[in-house]
């Protein structure tokens, strides 16, 4: 096996973003987070839009809040003030109930710690999303080995986490991500508990996501080689956002 | 399904854990059923008495008699329909160790105010036609070995002397709540005796027993029979045999109410122990928890993982502590049955082990799935790593 340059390398071009439509506005958002009686805000006046099909790379330095962001976006956390429109869709106007359906079927999460449930096989663990849609049980069954063919882990559908080195743990996840073929992926520095030959599998994974399958991606990563594979990367600096692109 | 797989997975990935945690609530569940078995097994005598039956004894204490003669009097007492009366005998078999109530009883009347002791006619009739003839309850005549037509000695204690004994019957409890310890011989053998012997100690009864057409009647009876016999040398004190049984447990009334305690306490405690499990085991999973929110899974999901989870564990040591209840309470009363004449699990001790289960479950499932719903998904997805 020859050892490409980068982890997009052999694959087709990436996506035109001037014909696509915006697909995430993020307006005005500021957070903060309350420590004792002290006020610590994290993000301030952030203003961006995404693009279908766009795979973006949130970098910055650690603590500069880029996780708070993701999860922003992702709606598992709620912002101060400002809007976050997805899909047409305002989830800062959601309720939690509302959100937890609206996540289920409209983000895919890949976290750094793969964070799969042990006692499920990669199977079940991929299936768990789509236990809240409609599916019925066979329906299921195919979505979840087509996930797994996608990550080419078909062959080990039946074996538990714990049988599954870091690299193929994580490329679990990245099938229970897309299971739901979901509106954004999200993922939290998905390369930064793996080794660089684990990391680059995975980043070549995320680039076919992202160019085969047109996945609207948003990654927070340290690594500047993963980012590599991004065709944006936004640069947070204590809470503030510095454009760049590659 | 999938979720009950997940959860029972869940609740044994911990194999040690939750072995001891179970062993624990098993012999928590062993322990309350065995002490609530052992409080009916004292208030079986009570229980198992009749509202048509009234006790008459010595108004002064139960080992004052009363004189024979009363008997006709009590007879013509309105509500009255049978009279009876005994001694305690106090007899020993063999040695001192062989406990076992006997009495003389007038056997005719006796045996038609206890319709609970099933006797095969043929033996009931040769028994009241045999003066020292005996029946013996089922249960002793099995652990002594005893058949019908044995002769067995009795060493009297209170009216001294060896006592001869023709076995003729073998009664059987018309249920499980009834004696099968007793022996009951002809009141006439032991007053003709005493006649010769003792005849300061003859036409003396330990206690009239005697049946009333109406429970109703109890009150009024009681009142017409110990007020005719106010004033004589002998007054009576007329009661319930339900009363009568009472006032026996009532000495004991205070070790009752501290084993009843204790059972309580028991379950406390392993609810605590249980409680604690729980806490620690969703103290690790708060991320999994967390996984499962962001996927979309809402807080009654979580709530049933929990839940579940703490389910399974309390009612698989329920479930094994029940099935060791009954065979340790047959081992108990194979060892003590002759304090505890009726020692059997009750359904009703078997309802409130189930109760307790289920209450340690979900009492131990609260706070932990209280934390897990209420925490916010960013900080448990934190705690991972
Ligand atoms: N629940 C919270 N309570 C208090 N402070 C918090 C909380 N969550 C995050 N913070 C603070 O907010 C800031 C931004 O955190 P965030 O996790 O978004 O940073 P990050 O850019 O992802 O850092 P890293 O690269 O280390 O992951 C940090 O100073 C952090 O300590
Ligand atoms: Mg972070």
């Amino acid at each position: 096996m020859t050892d490409p340059v980068t982890a997009c390398d052999g694959q087709g071009p990436p996506v035109d973003l001037e014909n696509q439509p915006v697909i995430v506005e993020v307006r005005n958002v500021n957070k903060a987070y309350l420590r004792g009686n002290h006020v610590i805000p994290v993000l301030q006046e952030i203003n961006f839009d995404i693009r279908a099909g766009e795979f973006l790379a949130l970098m910055g330095p650690s603590g500069s809040g880029k996780s708070t962001l993701l999860n922003l976006i992702a709606g598992i956390d709620k912002v101060d003030s400002g809007t976050i429109v997805i899909g047409g869709v305002d989830i800062t106007a959601l309720d939690e109930t509302e959100l937890a359906h609206w996540r289920a079927t409209n983000v895919g999460f890949i976290f750094q710690f793969y964070n799969l449930i042990p006692v499920l096989t990669a199977f079940e663990n991929v299936e768990l999303p789509l236990q809240l849609t409609g599916l019925s049980r066979s329906e299921r069954r195919e979505h979840v080995e087509m996930a797994l063919r996608v990550v080419n882990l078909s062959h080990r559908m039946d074996h538990y986490p714990s049988q599954l080195s870091g690299g193929e743990q994580q490329r679990v996840a990245i099938a229970r991500a897309v299971v739901t073929d979901p509106t954004i992926l999200v993922a939290d520095e998905p390369t930064g508990d793996l080794d660089r030959v684990s990391a680059k599998e995975i980043m070549s994974l995320m680039c076919r996501l992202s160019r085969e399958s047109g996945k609207t991606i948003i990654m927070v990563t340290h690594d500047p080689k993963a980012a590599e594979a991004a065709q944006v990367i936004r640069h947070l600096d204590k809470g503030s956002l510095n454009d760049a692109h590659p | 399904m999938r979720t009950l797989k997940l959860l029972i997975r869940n609740a044994f990935r911990h194999k040690l854990r939750s072995g001891l945690t179970i062993l624990g609530i098993t012999i928590a569940i062993l322990a309350f059923g065995m002490l609530r078995t052992m409080v009916n097994a004292w208030y079986a005598g009570v229980e198992a008495s009749s509202a048509n039956r009234l006790v008459i004894r010595n108004s002064i204490s139960i080992v004052f008699p009363l004189p024979i003669a009363y008997k006709d009097k009590i007879r013509q007492v309105s509500g009255v329909n049978l009279v009876s009366w005994g001694n305690w005998f106090g007899g020993v078999y063999i040695e001192e160790k062989n406990f076992f109530p006997n009495f003389a009883v007038e056997p005719k009347s006796y045996l038609a105010l206890y319709p609970e002791y099933v006797i095969p006619d043929l033996q009931r009739t040769t028994f009241l036609n045999d003066r020292k003839g005996a029946v013996a309850g089922r249960k002793i005549a099995e652990k002594f070995g005893w058949q019908v037509g044995d002769t067995v000695t009795l060493k009297g204690t209170i009216f001294p002397g060896n006592w001869e004994f023709a076995i003729r019957g073998i009664y059987k409890g018309r249920d499980r709540s009834v004696d099968e310890t007793q022996l009951f011989f002809h009141w006439d053998y032991l007053n003709e005796t005493m006649k010769k012997t003792a005849s300061r100690r003859a036409d003396q009864v330990g206690f009239y027993m005697i049946g009333i057409t109406n429970p109703n009647l109890a009150g009024e009876v009681s009142t017409t029979i110990d007020a005719t016999f106010k004033n004589s040398l002998a007054e009576t004190l007329t009661e319930t045999e339900k009363a009568f049984q009472m006032s026996f447990v009532s000495m004991t009334e205070a070790i009752l109410i501290a084993i009843q305690l204790v059972s309580i306490v028991i379950i406390v405690i392993i609810m605590a122990v249980v409680a604690n499990t729980m806490a620690m085991t969703a103290r690790e999973r708060i991320g999994e928890y967390a996984i499962f929110k962001t996927l979309g899974f809402g807080g009654w999901f979580i709530a049933g993982l929990i839940f579940g989870e703490s389910l399974v564990i309390s009612l698989t040591g329920t479930a094994i502590g029940i099935g060791l209840t009954f065979p340790v309470a047959e081992a108990f009363h194979d060892y003590l049955g002759t304090y505890f004449p009726i020692f059997f699990v009750e359904r009703h001790t078997v309802y409130l082990d189930i109760a307790a289960g289920v209450l340690v479950g979900l009492v131990a499932g609260l706070f932990p799935t209280w934390r897990a719903v209420n925490i916010r998904i960013a900080d448990g997805l934190r705690r991972i790593g």
